[in-house]
């Protein structure tokens, strides 16, 4: 098989997809071919992490796109990993069937315990897991679609589109924080038991969560990769870089933009169901501001632009959170706030720059 | 009016205000054996003669009267045989705060197994608050006065009205002469003649207190004769208009409430947004600072005094925290506002993690000073203080910065540099000192925002990120770069959000108010009031 | 939906056929006026370009040259008037994509070319030809597309630049490069903003000769402020002032007259 010149050009993509291979494989080989005491074994809360970090990863290629090369920075890609993430949330509610606590056939425990009747119109069809999946897409494909639609046509950008998008996450995290919404209030959507009939519990589940996730990351960042590698990826960095050339030139650019932000969207959202089992809660939470904020800087640290970059930045970002939160708790939100501050003044390029000027002055 | 007036109007109210608290109530002399003498009788008589004695009683000149029949009839007036005195017990529990029945002076607590009650029956209590209402009618104050009419409409009877009938034509204070005639007219509700119930009831519309209102509906219902039903529906109709307007204006001051702190939160980012073009994602987290500056300064200051020194000083710290913030960050980034936001992100997280490190991760609270606390009539309408103070204060804040900017050599050359930076500079601006002020003086007011909030809130880490959508919002809703739209925004999002809460509960009002925004935008994405030329386009 | 997906871009398909320039008149600007906050930045201005035909706006700061360009390509919408592209096409009814792709290519008076893109990604962006959707999901070029592109490279001097990156390239160099995007559009008309600003007198012939040699096969127009470079290449000058046409001619007898050298002089005179 030759690979196409597009792919053979990314060097650091192609080293990213061999990683990934490899962790598809070597996790799994690890994880249920060694003994549980053995020191090469990988325990569930250790491939449960990677897991999460996969999920982050792909939040950052979609962040990525839009910011990277279309420069658009969104506040609000958190909203639209927490609505893929409540989609298939809605489907493990469902799973639960009567193993709940109030053991209801049909209705989730919190609407057992709200004394609702019947179960609201928009939670019908969730019991079936080709609909959630298709829902995990459309939901937020179809968010993002309406509000770039009326945001790009009316040549909303900049600060100005940043700060709506976060209004647009926030007002989505009130709303979500509300019993009478159905999607448990303040709780969230917990509990899960099994999805398609495997325990989520079960190693098993966890690994072929762990390698969904993988192949996710995998397949997002080839979409784009290749996306930004045509000729659309050229429109895209002349609508970043001039607006008006492109307009000139002849091109849609609102039309441009919706397109590419609801495929964006799509990927966070997919992103956000791979991790609500593995996580195994969504709450309101996932929509507050600083979790979209936190997603463009992994991208500002890893090299905007770059994708491969925001895989880099998601990775080591989270990875320091979770050994910093476990080590020193006091210490994460001044590193974080630190990188913020330093990324932007010192960094602009991010790791991929730093790296790219280094290669450069070897040459 | 201009500003310079609008100020001084607002803080020659603040004083007077504040005379008002802080006047000294008036004292009286009083022949206390008298009183004294006349008690031990109510312990052993019946309840006949202690209703005679209870005349008598309200013939002495004396101020403890009243709160000592009032005590007996709550049940609440005991004699204390140990001490042989009369006592009034302060509250409920088994072992009540008591004071001394004719002196008022507080006798610490006591068990209550000690007392003895001196019992009253219906009748007596009946009897109790008829007298009582009588005095409250001579008396000289007219709170004690409207009091006691006030009393009536509770429990009107006949017998009482032949008082309120002499009191009437003598009474001097208009608001309780109407309140005379409107009870009056209460007691005429029962007349047996058709034609005077209608006209009592006709005199009775737009009252809105319970007691006449209740009455009034009975009579609408009831009434055997059709003009009087008539009568008190049409009245009724009026009372009910009225109470509309009441409520309409509560929310219109709610509203305006809820303006004003958005306009304070939002007027120092307008500095640094509008007439800079920075983003400031720390601006929150400057109001965080500003609140915890009133915390700590009420760990020094009596009360009382704590606001006055805190807003100076919140003023302070949070500009220089500006200051260090537009010096040290900001000033590499001019012309990359995303990148200004991202930084200014870190900073307020390092902020936040600053005072839950510092202080606590636990909301600290901050008192209100007594000044500030309790209610006030404003015409018909009854408003907490605190509140309205800060409206009071949002007003001056704006005019303040407003003189700042357009009265001030700094704001002269502030306006220059937002307008045209390069040719600033030619003209001798230092366009470097010139942002460090500006951005100061955003910061600072947001500092002072933060005392008003303290007021209102819970002053927690968390505080700022409550607030930071909202302020944008309201400073692009208004138009960047423009202080009034950023006012006009504030209010009008302020009572739209209180317009919406009755129907739709707070949550879904600000959900809502959010929506009309994201898509208010979208179609006028240059805000309310847009700058225009060329500057509005870089 | 469908309409959206399909039509990303509008390249012009060919250089196109339905502009009406039958009457020898490609573009035609009648009565205009638009004013911002009152102060009229276009006063009634009629302005007529022949098909082929090589025309320099000049005037003073202010008299309206860029807003007339703003106007002509749909940045702006004026308060009065008719501006029309052939005889059938109201530029009116159209917005700046629409424009571009019926065959009029703007450069703007700053050079912007898209900088972290090659020469070459640069002129296959502005690429006209069938590029809906499924146009620009491609990575590779074909080789007609190629041929168009070689051919564009030779025009502008470019050649040996193919794999450039455009941000680093000459300023002069630049200019030539969006000049050279606007005719991968194949326009029928080209409005072109202070091509000169800012170069070497080697490089103002160079550019002097390129657009003689569009003349004739488009329209150009050229706004430009320095004199001896509108002696180079125009046939037919157009005077601005104040949002109005002072005078019209070849650019010696727009020199002779009186209300021109009263603008552009008068005030020296009373200096003096």
């Amino acid at each position: 098989m030759r690979l196409p010149p597009w792919l053979l050009s990314d060097r650091a993509g192609l080293g990213l997809l061999l990683l990934l291979a490899l962790l598809i494989i070597v996790v799994p080989t690890l994880n249920l071919l060694t003994p549980p005491d053995s020191a090469l074994h990988l325990s569930a809360y250790t491939v449960t992490l990677l897991g999460k970090y996969l999920c982050y990863a792909l939040l950052a290629v979609a962040v990525d796109l839009v910011w990277g090369y279309m420069g658009i920075l969104s506040l609000g890609h958190a909203a639209f990993f927490a609505l893929g993430g409540y989609c298939l949330g809605m489907y493990l509610m469902r799973q639960i069937g009567t193993r709940g606590v109030y053991g209801d056939p049909l209705l989730p425990d919190f609407m057992v315990f709200l004394n609702w009747k019947e179960l609201p119109w928009y939670w019908h069809g969730f019991d079936s897991f080709g609909f959630a999946v298709l829902m995990v897409m459309v939901i937020p494909g179809l968010l993002a679609f309406i509000f770039g639609w009326f945001a790009f046509r009316s040549r909303v950008s900049g600060v100005y589109l940043s700060i709506i998008t976060q209004a647009l996450t926030y007002a989505l995290m009130l709303a979500f924080f509300r019993n009478e919404m159905g999607f448990g209030g303040n709780n969230g959507l917990t509990d899960f038991k099994d999805v398609l009939g495997f325990s989520l519990q079960a190693e098993g589940t966890r690994i072929v969560l762990f390698m969904l996730s993988a192949l996710a990351l995998a397949t997002g960042y080839l979409a784009c990769r290749w996306l930004v590698s045509t000729r659309m990826g050229r429109v895209l960095v002349a609508i970043r870089d001039s607006e008006d050339r492109a307009r000139f030139l002849g091109y849609r650019v609102e039309r441009v933009k919706t397109l590419v932000f609801a495929f964006s969207a799509i990927l966070a959202g997919v992103a956000g169901a791979l991790y609500v089992p593995q996580v195994g809660i969504i709450n309101p939470g996932e929509f507050a501001p600083i979790n979209s904020i936190e997603a463009v800087i992994w991208v500002a640290i890893g090299g905007r632009g770059t994708l491969v970059g925001a895989v880099i930045g998601a990775v080591l970002v989270n990875f320091a959170k979770s050994w910093l939160t476990g080590a020193l708790p006091e210490i994460w939100l001044f590193a974080l706030g630190g990188l913020f501050v330093a990324v932007t003044l010192f960094l602009p390029h991010g790791l991929m720059g730093l790296v790219r000027r280094r290669a450069e002055a070897a040459s | 009016m201009t500003t310079r007036t609008l100020i001084r109007a607002g803080l020659g109210g603040l004083v007077l205000l504040l005379l008002s608290l802080l006047a000294p109530l008036p004292v009286q002399a009083a022949d206390d054996n008298a009183l004294r003498a006349a008690l031990p009788t109510l312990r052993t008589a019946g309840f006949t003669e202690k209703a005679a004695l209870i005349e008598n009683l309200v013939q002495l000149p004396h101020p403890r009267v009243v709160p000592l029949l009032a005590a007996m009839a709550g049940g609440r007036l005991y004699y204390r045989a140990a001490n042989d005195q009369f006592v009034i017990a302060l509250n409920d529990a088994a072992e009540p705060a008591i004071e001394d029945a004719v002196t008022g002076a507080a006798l610490g607590q006591v068990d209550k197994r000690d007392l003895e009650r001196i019992s009253a029956n219906n009748r007596l209590r009946a009897l109790i608050e008829n007298q009582l209402a009588g005095l409250g009618l001579a008396s000289s104050d007219p709170v004690q006065r409207k009091a006691a009419v006030e009393a009536f409409l509770r429990n009107p009877q006949t017998e009482g009205a032949a008082r309120l009938r002499e009191r009437q034509p003598v009474e001097t204070d208009e608001n309780i002469r109407k309140l005379l005639t409107a009870a009056l007219a209460l007691v005429e509700l029962g007349n047996s003649d058709a034609a005077i119930r209608a006209q009592a009831a006709t005199a009775l519309s737009g009252w809105t207190q319970p007691e006449i209102r209740g009455r009034l509906m009975r009579a609408a219902a009831d009434d055997a004769d059709v003009h009087v039903r008539e009568a008190a529906q049409k009245a009724l109709a009026k009372t009910e208009f009225r109470l509309q307007l009441l409520s309409w204006a509560e929310t219109l001051f709610f509203g305006l409430s809820l303006g004003s702190v958005l306009i304070l939160a939002a007027i120092g980012l307008a500095v640094t947004f509008g007439v800079m073009g920075v983003i400031n994602m720390a601006h929150g987290e400057l109001m965080m600072l500003g609140a915890y500056t009133t915390w700590l300064v009420q760990q020094w200051l009596p009360l009382n005094w704590s606001l006055p020194v805190a807003v100076p000083l919140a003023f302070l710290v949070a500009a220089l925290v500006g200051i260090a913030i537009e010096r040290g960050i900001i000033r590499f980034l001019y012309g990359r506002p995303l990148e200004t936001l991202l930084a200014t992100f870190g900073v307020s997280l390092i902020l936040q993690q600053a005072v839950r490190s510092i202080f606590s991760p636990l909301n600290r609270s901050v008192a209100t000073p007594e000044w500030m606390s309790g209610t006030i009539l404003l015409g018909p309408l009854e408003v907490t203080l605190n509140r309205l103070i800060i409206i009071g204060f949002c007003i001056v804040v704006f005019a303040l910065l407003w003189l700042a900017l357009q009265r001030t050599r700094l704001g002269l050359e502030v306006r220059a540099v937002a307008q045209n930076r390069a040719m600033a500079r030619a003209m001798g601006v230092r366009s470097a000192r010139v942002d460090a002020l500006t951005f100061g003086l955003g910061s600072g007011i947001a500092g002072v925002a933060g005392v008003a909030l303290s007021q209102l809130t819970n002053v927690g880490p968390n505080l700022g990120q409550n607030y930071i959508v909202d302020s944008f919002m309201v400073v692009v809703f208004g138009g960047v770069g423009n202080l009034w739209g950023t006012m006009v925004a504030g209010l009008s999002l302020g009572v739209a959000n209180k317009l919406l809460e009755p129907w739709s509960g707070a949550v879904l009002a600000k959900i809502l108010v959010l929506a009309f925004l994201i898509l208010f935008i979208q179609k006028r994405p240059r805000g309310l009031f847009p700058q225009r030329g060329r500057a509005a386009e870089v | 939906m469908s309409e959206l997906i399909s039509d990303i871009e509008g390249g012009i398909r060919t250089v196109d056929a339905s502009v009406d320039a039958s009457h020898g008149i490609l573009l035609y600007l009648e009565g205009v006026t638009v004013s911002f906050d009152g102060f009229k930045a276009i006063d009634n201005l009629s302005l007529y370009i022949g098909d082929g035909e090589l025309r320099c706006i000049i005037g003073p700061n202010g008299a309206g040259k860029t807003t007339m360009m703003d106007i002509i390509t749909g940045k702006t919408k004026p308060d009065t008037g008719r501006v029309f592209f052939g005889q059938t096409i109201d530029l009116l009814q159209l917005d700046e994509p629409a424009i571009a792709r019926i065959g009029i290519g703007r450069k703007f008076q700053k050079p912007t070319v898209i900088e972290p893109l090659s020469v070459l990604e640069n002129l296959e962006l502005a690429m006209s030809g069938a590029k809906y959707l499924r146009g620009l999901m491609t990575t590779r070029l074909t080789g007609e597309e190629r041929e168009r592109i070689g051919a564009v490279l030779e025009r502008i001097g470019l050649s040996d630049l193919a794999q450039r990156q455009a941000g680093i390239l000459a300023h002069g160099q630049k200019q030539w490069l969006e000049i050279g995007m606007l005719l991968m559009q194949q326009p029928r008309l080209l409005l072109v903003d202070e091509p000169v600003a800012g170069m070497t007198p080697a490089e103002m012939e160079r550019t002097a000769e390129l657009l003689n040699s569009l003349a004739g096969e488009h329209s150009v127009v050229v706004v430009e402020h320095d004199m001896g470079f509108v002696r180079s290449i125009a046939d037919k000058v157009t005077v601005l002032h104040q949002g109005r046409v002072l005078a019209e001619g070849t650019l010696e007898e727009v020199q002779a007259d009186p209300k021109v050298i009263e603008v552009y002089l008068g005030d020296d005179h009373a200096a003096h």
